[in-house]
């Protein structure tokens, strides 16, 4: 019977289905025991993954990280997302966090990060730390985009407005900047090949996956305001991210930070 | 491959299959056979999904499930967990998007079983039920099917909202579509190049599968 046929494929369907869910229920019930959600800079890609790896090596525990701006995730912190320890790129969205109530305490300095212009190898563009050759490349149309990350959530997309504000450049390349939606997107566009270069963090500029296909200039300092970074331990934090934390601030990770480009701080706080 | 991302995905969408097949039906079913007054507007309310960017719905779905919201507050103190960037909270917003990827194919398949062999059903004393389970059902099959396949795909590609109430939670919110996201953006090319060709292999037999039921259905009614 034809008409049965069809019932059988929907029911079939349906069975499918039920197992499915039954698988959905087990999960569920274990929840607690997954290991804590860690909310990170996208600054710390590459850095924080190696500490992580580090620390499942010498504890047997795992973390899951999340990457994004600093911005996006005080918002979605405030909106109760899951969230045991928040690395954020700029420590105004930690104090604000902390003043709310919403964090354990006021966190710790773990890092000073830097700004690095970045280009694709090969590409039109030289990586000179004055950014002369930039500025160059703005008059004659070498350049055509130019990549930073969102300046009004993204930390590093401010301090990369106020470097170029600084060299003077912020007018002219306005129109040709496209924006990331954080500081790795932003030199994912960079090295795309869609744009001729970027302004992202040293950190990403040295991880080795970026630096296989771009040449880098470390810029001054004094350019723009401080990437102070600060991290803190979110209200309901379990002991495993209490654990984490304390590990991030230990020498192994301390060590890692430092060859990723960041200043660390001698004293917490 | 983030096996991790493709479970949850695998998961996600087979629970707003099974959330959609009973209401598809029933609300499929009362939009082919009754005529109402304001009838256009619920048929437009079933399909503003497809022409609502994700943006719009994803941020609605924030105010209304945010902490600060009643219904969050009332899940957060009922539950113990957050709504939003939450597995839940994920499985309802993909329930209310794929609307109409279920229940338009559904609403199609009954409309086409002619009335009068309904009429007949019932004349030799069928109940409502029995026409439903021995006449409609088997008759509208290819479409209830084409729905399910259509919001199964369809779940496992929703980009938009998933990145607006979901915030990417390894294990909890971070679908396949979003680990494409998150690998690309950590210069894993060849990451996001395995899980982009599964998505389209799934995204093509879908769609292969629907055109094949659609087919039937010409068949079976001509």
């Amino acid at each position: 019977m034809i008409r049965h046929a069809g019932l059988c494929v929907l029911r079939g369907a349906a069975c499918l289905l039920a197992a499915l869910v039954a698988s959905v229920a087990a999960p569920v019930a274990a929840r607690a025991a997954e290991p804590p959600v860690v909310a990170a800079a996208s600054d710390l890609q590459f850095a924080l993954e190696e500490i992580a790896q580090a620390f499942a090596a010498a504890t047997g525990e795992r973390v899951r990280l999340v990457f994004g701006s600093s911005g996006n995730f005080a918002r979605q912190i405030r909106q109760g997302a899951p969230f045991e320890v928040f690395f954020s790129a700029d420590e105004q969205y930690v104090e604000d966090l902390a003043r709310e109530g919403r964090t354990r305490d006021a966190g710790v300095l773990y890092g000073i990060g830097r700004l690095a212009l970045v280009v694709p190898r090969g590409g039109p563009l030289a990586a000179d730390a004055s950014l002369a050759d930039l500025r160059a490349a703005l008059g004659d149309g070498r350049l055509r985009k130019f990549a930073i990350a969102n300046p009004e959530h993204a930390p590093y997309g401010r301090r990369a407005e106020e470097a170029l504000r600084r060299a003077g450049l912020w007018t002219d390349i306005k129109p040709r900047l496209v924006l990331g939606e954080n500081v790795s997107q932003a030199a994912q566009f960079a090295l795309s090949g869609a744009a001729q270069g970027g302004i992202v963090a040293y950190s990403l500029a040295l991880s080795p996956r970026i630096g296989d296909r771009a040449a880098y200039a470390l810029l001054p300092e004094s350019w723009h305001g401080p990437l102070r970074q600060r991290a803190v331990l979110l209200k309901g934090a379990t002991p495993a991210a209490e654990r984490f934390f304390a590990y991030v601030q230990a020498p192994p990770a301390r060590a890692v930070l430092r060859r990723y480009g960041f200043a660390v701080p001698g004293e917490t706080g | 491959m983030d096996l991790e991302a493709l479970w949850l995905s695998l998961r996600l969408g087979a629970l707003t299959v099974l959330v959609l097949l009973p209401l598809g039906v029933i609300v499929g079913r009362w939009l082919a056979y009754r005529s109402f007054p304001g009838k256009s507007v619920a048929e437009a309310a079933v399909a503003l999904p497809l022409v609502l960017p994700p943006t719009v719905f994803g941020f609605y779905l924030l105010v209304a499930f945010g902490a600060a919201s009643p219904i969050g507050a009332a899940w957060q103190a009922a539950f113990g967990r957050p709504l939003v960037f939450t597995f839940e909270g994920l499985l309802i917003a993909s329930v209310i998007f794929n609307i109409p990827f279920a229940i338009q194919p559904m609403q199609r398949a009954f409309e086409a079983i002619p009335s009068a062999l309904r009429e007949a059903a019932a004349s030799c004393g069928m109940t409502p039920w029995q026409v439903l389970r021995r006449i409609e059902l088997p008759l509208a099959w290819p479409g209830i099917l084409t729905g399910m396949v259509l919001s199964f795909a369809h779940t496992l590609g929703e980009f938009g909202i998933v990145l607006m109430v979901g915030g990417s939670v390894p294990g909890e919110t971070r679908t396949v579509a979003i680990a494409i996201y998150d690998r690309v953006q950590a210069f894993d090319d060849a990451g996001a190049a395995r899980m982009s060709a599964f998505l389209l292999a799934v995204s093509l037999i879908a769609i292969t599968a629907t055109f094949v039921l659609s087919r039937r259905v010409g068949r079976r009614l001509a």
